[in-house]
């Protein structure tokens, strides 16, 4: 009983430290390990976490493993082609029954006993059955299933079997999902494959760095130096019509470049010298001048980052999805995007522009992950301490989508980041 | 055409030259060791060849092999700053294919950094090959196969 007291002042204390009319968060939120356990429990065990895109299991009997959290999960595709999000748990002494990243299957085995389950997590087969004569039945015992719903191929479950629907928690940010699955070119967006890399540091910093433009062009200074001057002309946009809108529900769009909202739209754009080769590439192999400038525009990726809290991201050209491991320890995928039966110089295009920023090797990640890695290690000076996310507070506008919007390289996605968090970990109470 | 010891002890020493110059950052060393046509391959999937189309951790060809020389250079990467050094051990070096045009050879890697104070290691297979030339061997293509290529990695501000 005490410690259930205790653990409800976690939650609260932890939503206490997220100050929303000064627009600042207490530095202990990156370091402390029991608001950490309560987040686990009132964030990620109680939301709509994303676990694949629907391309990742294409065919029946393919599947991929995730986590929620902490918890394993597999996402996968039964023989009526109908996706199950189960929890990776035997039901008999608890080991897991799939350690492949993905794969195809008819079936997932227990290691340890032998039981055998369906893609649909039902209970098939196993070994001497009879001594569970009048102890249960076979029926009572499938591999537990999540609450499972697909927006645009994005597939999220959740351990809430009373949250409100995905395409309500969704809300606002749903019309920026219907734009960036333009980027398939006239094909469906499928996953490439994907880059994986961790950092010593509190899932929170990399929330709000996709979120973050103020960082761009400083951290990533040497990625810019490294582009032709049109493309990082482009990549210069602090001072263009940019902007951050707050999508309710934790979630926020970052537009960077306008021009690339829809790619869609202008396609009478000539063609960038970086992507020359690509456009002659389509031409030799038979493509129409139209649809070589509708690839071309799609292969650059959409202009805006748009944040789903808690974790993934739909970054520009591709998913960013988050787990967090400790306190200090977080896990990223960064996976590549391409068009599903899309010609393969655009895929291939779209491949080597994700290697050349992307993943552990790429230009950018290795700055941004030493400039989180600080911040980790920053959070330890003093006993007390803000994190400042009040830039661009006060020049706030109305979107016309009705939201509040300000400046692109303003810290409002943030905020509407820690106003979900707050909202969270305060239901605390009502557990 | 050479006997295999003259030719495992010349690719030997080439491979061992390479590792020296990265350790110690000599890069644009380092690049003139390539042909232009060269690919430096780092995989995320150990099992793949078709490495163009694949998403790989890095493809470089000579364009994005001198970028990133440049951005671990040019003293704007707040990463590349503040990696300490790398050590890397190379043994077990041997010959595949001993052809008059290409040479391929295979060896085990094993590079340590020392990153904020902490001791990283990167234990790899690393596949080679190599161009004779009037000019000594040259880089036509390097895959450097990492142990733990589809875990979850640490960020890289240095080439393998
Ligand atoms: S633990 Fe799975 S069959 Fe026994
Ligand atoms: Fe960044």
């Amino acid at each position: 009983m005490s410690q259930l007291i205790d653990m409800k002042n976690i939650g609260l204390q932890a939503a206490d430290m997220v100050d929303v009319e000064k627009g600042r968060v207490k530095k202990e939120l990156y370091s402390n390990p029991e608001i950490f356990e309560e987040e686990l429990d009132l964030v990620f065990n109680n939301t709509w976490v994303f676990v694949g895109h629907e391309s990742e299991v294409p065919e029946a009997g393919s599947f991929k493993t995730a986590y929620i959290g902490r918890q394993p999960v597999i996402l996968s595709r039964d023989r009526k082609m109908n996706l199950h999000v189960l929890q990776n748990r035997c039901r008999h002494r608890g080991a897991t029954v799939c350690e492949a990243r993905k794969g195809k299957t008819k079936a997932f085995t227990c290691p340890y006993h032998g039981w055998g389950y369906g893609l649909d997590g039902s209970l098939r087969a196993l070994p001497k059955p009879e001594e569970y004569d009048g102890v249960f039945d076979k029926s009572e015992m499938p591999l537990e299933s999540l609450r499972a719903e697909s927006y645009q191929g994005m597939v999220f479950a959740t351990f809430n079997n009373d949250i409100e629907p995905l395409e309500d928690f969704l809300g606002g940010a749903k019309k920026w999902i219907d734009l960036f699955m333009k980027q398939g070119g006239g094909y469906p967006v499928k996953v490439l494959g994907e880059h994986r890399f961790n950092f010593p540091g509190n899932w929170k910093i990399q929330l709000e760095n996709t979120t973050d433009a103020y960082h761009f062009p400083i951290v990533h200074k040497s990625f810019v130096s490294s582009l032709d001057e049109a493309t990082a002309d482009i990549f210069d946009f602090l001072d263009g019509e940019g902007f951050v809108e707050d999508l309710g529900n934790g979630h926020s769009v970052m537009v960077m470049i306008p021009q690339l909202v829809d790619l869609e739209a202008d396609l009478d754009q000539p063609i960038p010298e970086r992507f020359s080769a690509l456009a002659q590439a389509l031409r030799d192999e038979g493509k129409s001048e139209n649809e070589v400038k509708k690839l071309v525009r799609a292969a650059h990726g959409t202009g805006f980052n748009l944040n789903l809290f808690p974790n993934v991201s739909c970054s520009m050209a591709f998913f960013r999805v988050l787990r967090p491991v400790s306190v200090g320890e977080t896990e990223i995928q960064h996976v590549a995007l391409g068009g599903d039966g899309a010609p393969d110089a655009f895929n291939h295009k779209r491949m080597r522009l994700h290697e050349h920023f992307q993943g552990p090797m790429g230009f950018g990640t290795p700055d941004d992950g030493e400039a989180w890695e600080r911040v980790q290690k920053g959070s330890m000076a003093g006993t007390d301490g803000w994190i400042l996310v009040n830039r661009g507070m006060s020049k706030l506008r109305t979107s016309e989508d009705g939201n509040p919007q300000g400046a692109v390289c303003s810290e409002t996605g943030m905020r509407g980041a820690y106003q979900q968090y707050k909202k969270m970990m305060a239901a605390a109470e009502e557990k | 055409m050479k006997s295999n010891t003259q030719l495992l002890a010349q690719v030997t020493e080439f491979i061992g030259y390479e590792a020296d110059l990265l350790d110690h950052k000599a890069y644009q060393e380092w690049l003139s060791l390539w042909t232009d046509s060269g690919l430096y391959i780092v995989p995320t999937d150990l099992n793949e060849t078709d490495y163009l189309n694949t998403l790989n951790l890095a493809l470089d060809d000579a364009d994005m092999r001198r970028m990133r020389v440049a951005r671990l250079e040019n003293g704007e990467s707040v990463s590349a700053i503040s990696v300490g050094s790398t050590v890397r051990m190379v043994s077990r070096v041997r010959i595949l294919e001993a052809g008059d045009d290409l040479v391929i050879a295979r060896c085990a890697m094993t590079l340590n950094e020392l990153r904020h104070g902490k001791l990283v290691t990167y234990p790899a297979n690393v596949e080679y090959t190599l161009k004779p030339t009037a000019e000594g061997l040259k880089l036509e293509q390097k895959v450097v196969k990492l142990l733990h290529a589809d875990g979850f990695l640490r960020t890289v501000s240095f080439i393998f």
